[in-house]
């Protein structure tokens, strides 16, 4: 608030124009005219990020039990999931949408690709590093390396998958804007980010710092979202929080 | 030094009654006993890094005898431990179980419970590994979870847990699978005190009721004097034996076993003999 009234006070002062930086009190009022616009683009940007997410979780999660099956495998496969980590999402954005064709499946894609890594290399780390003392009871045992998987590896690693699922959290967000930049098909008015693209040619300075606070505020309930899930997971499965 | 030697394929289930040492024969009536697991190991050698750990050894375990392996940190009892239940292979020499059949049971330093298994989940662990028919794996785990004195904290878990509670899980379920070679790897030697003693006369009272070889390695004389049948010393360097010794006393053992005269003399021979030969190379 006192951050907000002040900056309020300085851009009226100083006679900055509004094209350049709005006052907050013009964002606010753009806020409440486009409410119900940005509301909706909103939410089209949750499904898609929401999508992109759960397909990380899903393909990430199953990437990182092969991966770990042998050291082999990581020495020819890992590269590929690193690649993912370092790949520019605003360069391939364009052959996103030629592979997939502009709309929904590009943008959800695109929140794949930036989200997947922090799962794959997260839940990895904690398939390898169970307990050695548990480690060698299943050898006593004479567990098959299945059952040493199912029982062992898997529910060990289930907290550093939270923890990756909450940094692709914030990711598959910010992919699924940059996807909707490149890629939005504008059916149905679009998401978030077609809708700060839009504002921005339109030179609505005001409606653009609405809508990135629109999506900023996505970007923070869809990482509260997914660290109360796994907070509650956390608490399902006895392990004390790693706070952050 | 060499025991009465556990004539090599005679040791078998018959034979147990004969072979096992006479404080055994005290055991309550109760259960029905079966064979513990005997040992025989003959010029075992294991090195890590060039350092030979273990070097020439030869040691012959009776089934049924609470055997404690004792020597200060480095000296490659938990490398021996390994090396008897099969998760470390040796450089050289032969180590063979009078019972290969036989089910063997790990107990490690730390309790090494699952988190997100309930204690009795813990404990059906082994028995769900080792293919025991469902129906029956419960009533099992709640007998040991019972004689560990665990039968209230069957549905709580190892994080509302106190390390000596911890402990005797990891006891439970090693037990669940009513091992006849039960090895102990310093399993009480993070605990207190006080913990520790009960935890002791706890084990005692196990191995007196379940016919089982036990091998129990530790640092501490005292609570090796008090729970085993024979102590066997390992040099700190170099892997040899520095001493094999029976510990003649009446059993169950109880506190008063700890202030009697007979008890103080054993852990002061086997003191000075680990000042004077556990030190030096």
């Amino acid at each position: 608030m006192l951050l907000g009234a002040s900056l309020e006070i300085l851009l009226r002062t100083n006679d900055v124009p509004a094209y350049l930086l709005p006052p907050p009190s013009a964002v606010w009022q753009a806020l409440l005219r486009y409410g119900s616009e940005l509301t909706r683009a909103t939410l089209q940007t949750a499904i898609a990020a929401t999508s992109g997410l759960l397909a990380s979780a899903v393909i990430g999660g199953l990437s990182a039990v092969l991966l770990s099956a042998h050291p082999w495998i990581r020495r020819a496969f890992y590269p590929y999931a690193v690649f993912f980590q370092t790949v520019p999402i605003v360069a391939i954005a364009p052959m996103l949408v030629i592979w997939f064709g502009y709309g929904l499946k590009a943008i959800i894609a695109a929140a794949f690709i930036v989200s997947v890594f922090p799962i794959i290399a997260n839940t990895l780390t904690g398939l390898l590093s169970t307990d050695p003392a548990l480690r060698d009871l299943f050898r006593i045992y004479r567990a098959s390396p299945l059952t040493t998987l199912l029982k062992l590896r898997i529910p060990s690693a289930v907290p550093h998958f939270l923890t990756g699922l909450r940094i692709a959290s914030g990711l598959a967000v910010i992919g699924a804007i940059v996807g909707e930049f490149v890629a939005d098909t504008f059916q149905d008015g679009g998401g978030i980010g077609t809708a700060v693209e839009i504002a921005i040619k339109e030179q609505k300075t005001d409606k653009v710092f609405a809508a990135v606070l629109m999506a900023s505020l996505l970007g923070l309930g869809f990482f509260a979202v997914v660290n109360g899930l796994s907070q509650w997971a956390l608490r399902r499965w006895r392990i004390a929080e790693i706070s952050e | 030094m060499s025991t009465p030697a556990t004539t090599s394929s005679g040791c078998r289930v018959c034979d147990t009654h004969r072979l096992m040492p006479a404080s055994r024969r005290i055991r309550p009536p109760g259960q029905a006993p079966e064979a513990g697991t005997g040992l025989r190991l003959r010029g075992i050698r294991r090195a890590f890094a060039g350092r030979a750990v273990l070097e020439n050894l030869d040691l012959d375990i009776h089934p049924g005898e609470f055997l404690a392996l004792l020597g200060p940190s480095g000296c490659g009892k938990s490398t021996l431990l390994r090396l008897i239940a099969g998760l470390d292979q040796p450089d050289a020499g032969q180590l063979d179980l009078s019972n290969d059949a036989g089910r063997l049971a790990y107990v490690f330093q730390d309790p090494s419970l699952m988190p997100w298994r309930s204690v009795m989940a813990n404990v059906l662990l082994p028995l769900e590994l080792s293919g025991i028919p469902a129906a029956e794996r419960e009533a099992r785990a709640r007998e040991w979870l019972a004689a560990v004195g665990l039968s209230e904290a069957t549905r709580r878990y190892p994080n509302e847990l106190s390390g000596g509670m911890k402990m005797r899980v990891s006891l439970a379920r090693a037990l669940s699978i009513q091992p006849n070679l039960l090895l102990l790897d310093e399993p009480f030697a993070a605990l207190d005190e006080f913990t520790r003693q009960h935890l002791d006369e706890l084990l005692q009272q196990l191995w007196l009721n379940h016919a089982m070889t036990v091998i129990f390695v530790t640092h501490s004389i005292t609570e090796a004097v008090f729970l085993a049948d024979r102590v066997v010393m390992l040099a700190a360097r170099g892997g040899r034996l520095l001493a094999d010794r029976a510990i003649e006393l009446a059993r169950p053992r109880t506190r008063s076993t700890r202030t009697s005269p007979a008890f103080n003399r054993a852990v002061e021979s086997l003191s000075a003999l680990l000042h004077d030969g556990g030190t030096l190379p």
